[in-house]
This record gives C-alpha cells, sequence and structure tokens, in this order.
C-alpha cells in the first residue's frame, strides 16, 4: 500500500541533541492528520524532513513512495508545505510570487489556476500588490496559496492560523476542507487543539522528539477523556450538593433515585471530553 | 519542465527593480573616479606607449564595476533570502543545485555587463578609446562576473548576517580589485609588489580586459585566460559542492 507520508525510524540529531528519536508513522491518502505536540516537541523538523529542508540523521520517509531524498523531485512536486513562519520576498507583488513559485514547479502557464487559488483565498483584491504592503493575515494567505500553485496531492500545513483573526481562519478552514473533501491529504499542525479535535481523522503526538500517541481522534477522546455529568442539587432542608456522574450511563438510575428521594435539581452540566484534556493527560503520562 | 527559467528571470527582475542602486549608482561611483584620477594623474602615469592614463583608466574602472557588481548581486540576493527566511521558496521545489547555481551566476553575470557596459558608454563621452580585440574584452568580461558571481554565492552560503557579507566586500573584494591595475600598472611597481600582483587573480581578469582595448597586456593573454579559467573551473567545483551537501541552507 502507497501512503501519502510514510516515516519509518526517522532520527534527527543536532549534535548531542535529538531532535526526534526514531519516529514511524503512516499517513494514509486522503486522510486529515493532525501532529500535535508542546513547543520543541520535533513537529517543525519532521515536517521539514518531508518537506527536503533538512536531512534525516537516519530513517527514511516517502511522499506517495517517493523517497523524498533519492527521489526529492517527484516527492517535492507531490508536496505543497505551508511554512510556519510568515515569510515573503519584499522585491515583488502577490501575483509574481505565485507565478515565480509555479515556475520553480515548472509550470509556467499556470495563471488560470493561480487566479482561482487567489479568489478561494480573497486575494484577487491585492494580486498586483507589493508583498510588504500585505497585513499579516494577507501574508498568510499568500503563503498557502504558494503552497497550492503546483496542485500538491500531499498538504502540509505548519501552524497555518497562528496569529491569525478568527474570520481569517473560518476562511482558511473552509477552503482547506474543501482540498480534503476533493482528495487532498492534509497534515496539520497547530497548537489550537479545538481545530485539531474538529479537522482531524487522525492525530500523532510528540513529546521530545517521540510519538507518544497516535490514534483516530475518537479513539484518543474516548481512551484519555471521559465524559461526566455534574448535577446540582437541592435537598429538603436547603442544603446543595454537586454531583459528579461518571457517564451518561449512570446518569437515569441516578434521577430516579433523587426523584424518589424528593430531591429538587437545579443545574445539570454535561462535560464533555476535548482533545485539550487528551493532549494534557498524554503529555503528563510520558 | 525545469525550474531554472523562472529562477534566472526571478533573480534578473529583482535586480532590475531597484536599478537605481544595482546600475545607476555603480555607474555614477565609476565616473566618479575616472574624473578624480583622470583629472589628478594625467600626464604624471603612462603605462603603455600612445596611451594616455584616462584611456588607460577607464577599462580598468569598467572590469572593477563588472567584477564587484557580479560579487554584489548573487551575494546580496542570497544573504536577503537566508536571513529573511524566503530562502524557504526555493528550496521546498525540485530545483537542483546545477540550476540553482546556473541562474545565481547567470543573473549576476547580466548586471555586471550591463553595468560595465553602461559605465564604458557613459566614459567613451570624455575619453576617446578603440577596441583593439573585442571578442578578448567579452571573453574576460564573462569569465570574470562568471567567477564574482560564484564567489558571490560562496560568500553567502558562508555568511549568516549581512555583516559577513560586508566583511568579506570590504576586506577581500575591494583590496584585490583595488591591487589589481586598476589605476596602475604593475610594471610601475618595485619587483617585489610585481610578483606580489601576480599572485593576485583580479590582475589576469583587469590585464587581460585591457588587453582588448590596446593590443598590450602586462602578461600575455592567453596565461592570463588560463589562470582565470582554472580560477572559475576551481571556484565553480567548489560552490556547486557546497550547494549539492546543502552546507548552511539545509539542516
Amino acid at each position: 500500500m502507497t501512503f501519502a507520508i510514510e516515516a519509518r525510524n526517522v532520527e534527527k540529531r543536532y549534535g548531542a541533541l535529538r531532535a526526534l528519536a526514531g519516529v514511524t508513522l503512516e499517513v494514509s491518502e486522503g486522510e486529515f492528520f493532525g501532529l500535535l505536540g508542546p513547543n520543541g516537541a520535533g513537529k517543525t523538523t519532521l515536517i521539514s524532513i518531508i518537506a527536503g529542508l533538512a536531512r534525516a540523521s537516519s530513517g527514511e520517509v516517502r511522499v506517495l513512495g517517493a523517497d523524498v531524498v533519492a527521489d526529492y523531485r517527484r516527492a517535492r512536486r507531490l508536496l505543497g508545505v505551508v511554512p510556519q513562519e510568515l515569510v515573503f520576498d519584499p522585491f515583488f507583488t502577490v501575483r509574481e510570487t505565485l507565478r515565480f513559485q509555479s515556475g520553480y514547479f515548472g509550470l509556467r502557464r499556470n495563471d488560470d489556476w493561480i487566479d482561482e487559488v487567489m479568489r478561494h483565498l480573497d486575494l484577487v483584491g491585492k494580486a498586483d500588490a507589493n508583498m510588504r504592503t500585505l497585513s499579516g493575515g494577507m501574508k498568510r494567505r499568500v503563503l498557502v496559496a504558494q503552497a497550492l500553485v503546483h496542485r500538491p496531492p500531499v498538504i502540509v500545513l505548519d501552524e497555518p492560523t497562528a496569529g491569525v483573526d478568527v474570520e481569517l481562519r473560518q476562511g482558511l478552514w473552509q477552503f482547506i476542507r474543501r482540498l480534503n473533501r476533493d482528495g487532498h491529504t492534509i497534515v496539520l499542525t497547530t497548537h489550537y487543539l479545538e481545530e485539531a479535535e474538529l479537522l482531524c481523522d487522525r492525530i500523532a503526538m510528540l513529546k521530545a522528539g517521540r510519538i507518544v500517541a497516535l490514534d483516530s481522534t475518537q479513539n484518543l477522546l474516548s481512551a484519555f477523556s471521559s465524559s461526566a455529568v455534574i448535577a446540582r442539587v437541592a435537598a429538603h432542608d436547603g442544603r446543595r450538593f454537586t454531583l459528579e456522574l461518571a457517564g451518561y450511563a449512570d446518569l437515569e438510575p441516578q434521577l430516579a433515585r433523587l426523584r424518589e428521594a424528593g430531591v429538587e435539581i437545579v443545574d445539570l452540566e454535561l462535560d464533555r471530553p476535548d482533545l485539550e484534556e487528551v493532549f494534557l493527560r498524554v503529555m503528563e503520562k510520558h | 519542465m525545469s525550474s531554472f527559467p523562472t529562477l534566472l528571470y526571478k533573480e534578473l527582475l529583482r535586480f532590475w527593480k531597484v536599478a537605481f542602486q544595482t546600475v545607476a549608482a555603480p555607474v555614477m561611483t565609476a565616473l566618479l573616479y575616472l574624473l578624480v584620477f583622470a583629472y589628478a594623474l594625467d600626464g604624471r602615469v603612462r603605462a603603455f606607449e600612445h596611451v594616455t592614463y584616462a584611456q588607460f583608466l577607464v577599462p580598468g574602472l569598467v572590469m572593477m564595476s563588472v567584477l564587484q557588481n557580479a560579487f554584489a548581486n548573487s551575494a546580496s540576493s542570497l544573504i536577503q533570502s537566508k536571513v529573511t527566511g524566503n530562502l524557504v521558496f526555493m528550496l521546498l521545489p525540485p530545483i537542483s543545485y546545477i540550476e540553482f547555481f546556473g541562474a545565481y551566476v547567470i543573473a549576476s553575470i547580466v548586471r555586471a555587463l550591463v553595468v560595465g557596459a553602461a559605465v564604458l558608454a557613459v566614459a567613451l563621452a570624455f575619453v576617446d578609446l578603440q577596441l583593439a580585440a573585442p571578442l578578448w574584452v567579452l571573453g574576460f568580461a564573462l569569465l570574470g562576473a562568471a567567477i564574482l558571481g560564484a564567489l558571490g554565492l560562496v560568500a553567502a552560503i558562508w555568511a549568516d548576517k549581512f555583516d559577513q557579507i560586508a566583511a568579506f566586500q570590504n576586506f577581500v573584494i575591494l583590496p584585490l580589485t583595488f591591487l589589481s591595475g586598476v589605476f596602475y600598472s604593475i610594471r610601475q611597481l618595485p619587483e617585489h609588489w610585481q610578483a606580489a600582483s601576480h599572485l593576485n587573480p583580479f590582475f589576469y581578469m583587469i590585464d587581460g580586459f585591457r588587453y582588448g582595448f590596446f593590443g598590450v597586456s602586462d602578461v600575455p593573454p592567453l596565461a592570463s585566460l588560463a589562470v582565470v579559467g582554472v580560477c572559475f573551473v576551481l571556484l565553480s567545483a567548489g560552490c556547486l559542492a557546497l550547494l549539492r551537501s546543502g552546507y548552511k541552507l539545509r539542516q
């Protein structure tokens, strides 16, 4: 089976520091995959190795079967990367920037697609503006557009919504979800865990260069987090109590007992499991 | 399809967009040298028979402009991309190290020839000059620009900040060009300084280039061509090896 991304025992050492300590993972074609971890966990290092910006000390990485070192030309054509840093070339306009990026991939008559990408990212009005004059959010959109000019089947987004306002974030996710629905594989790193929970089919959590959790989002939520129901009740004598129930299954019998005892339910609160809780528990555990 | 034409076009457009700084300013500097030195030294220095000092000076100034601008082009472009981080846009696509080298060096050659031609054109308004052997002029200008373009790449690959490129420019390129016989013939120097000048590769570039104008030179032009050719091959090989290894470009 060919995976969109396949990493086998990837290690990266900077002198005595092991930024990646043997990472193995597979991302299937068409997946929306999340790569989470605290700062310094090795997420960007792993992305850099996948993108050919850094070389692994050992191990191998393939993009749709193409080795990122031995077959780097094919691997890079199959991959679009949105870098974390807000970088740009101050000499050029948005359209020039996108045309250059397209030309670097050997696509020189690509204006129709460039126009479409600009339309989706709401950049048409800024096409002839110099990159220097754009706001941070607009520069971020151009970075996304640059990653898409060669229509890569696999797209890696390294914290694409860092410092981005809510409106742009929503627009960006709408667009990325559409790309995913159209068959693109998406790999995402983010510090916004609610985004990852909402978007990703599967999630890998990295800590100190190792994968410490790797499963579907749903399984991670079930395994590391529990649903709870919190009931605030008032007794006959006016005293109030808070009851924490273990889960939804416990709800009906407990409610029946409270009714029997004539206890009034003042408030019910559902405590749903979330990825933030999972993340904290996984990081604590390892 | 290859990435090379786009990368070359990008590099050409980059310097052309700031042509006041990259073309007009060096032409102005060369003209000021011509006016000041020609006025101060005309009649006092005579390098070749039947050649005035102003005539002697013009090819040297043209070649100095060619060399300095070739270096400045590749060095400033790459160090800016490294420091600002936009180099990532050239590292993510499948651009080979040979395409990268070719685009940066050819763009350097183009800028160097544009500046050199402009300096020559303006100087001809003040100084009467003939071309004895135009192909030698073109050959040395091309090779000299290619060497300095490659050297600019090497310097920018090595450097981590603008300051280091400025140091390279001021403490390596500038002394080597000034002491290469731009303003004088090395025959006018004491013997030990003549010998020292022969260790300076820039001397052969200037001397061979000047041969194309006057048909006379301090060193036979073929010998200069050989030295310059070897320098180009060695420097290009070193630069290509650095690019291939990803030294200071890919982690």
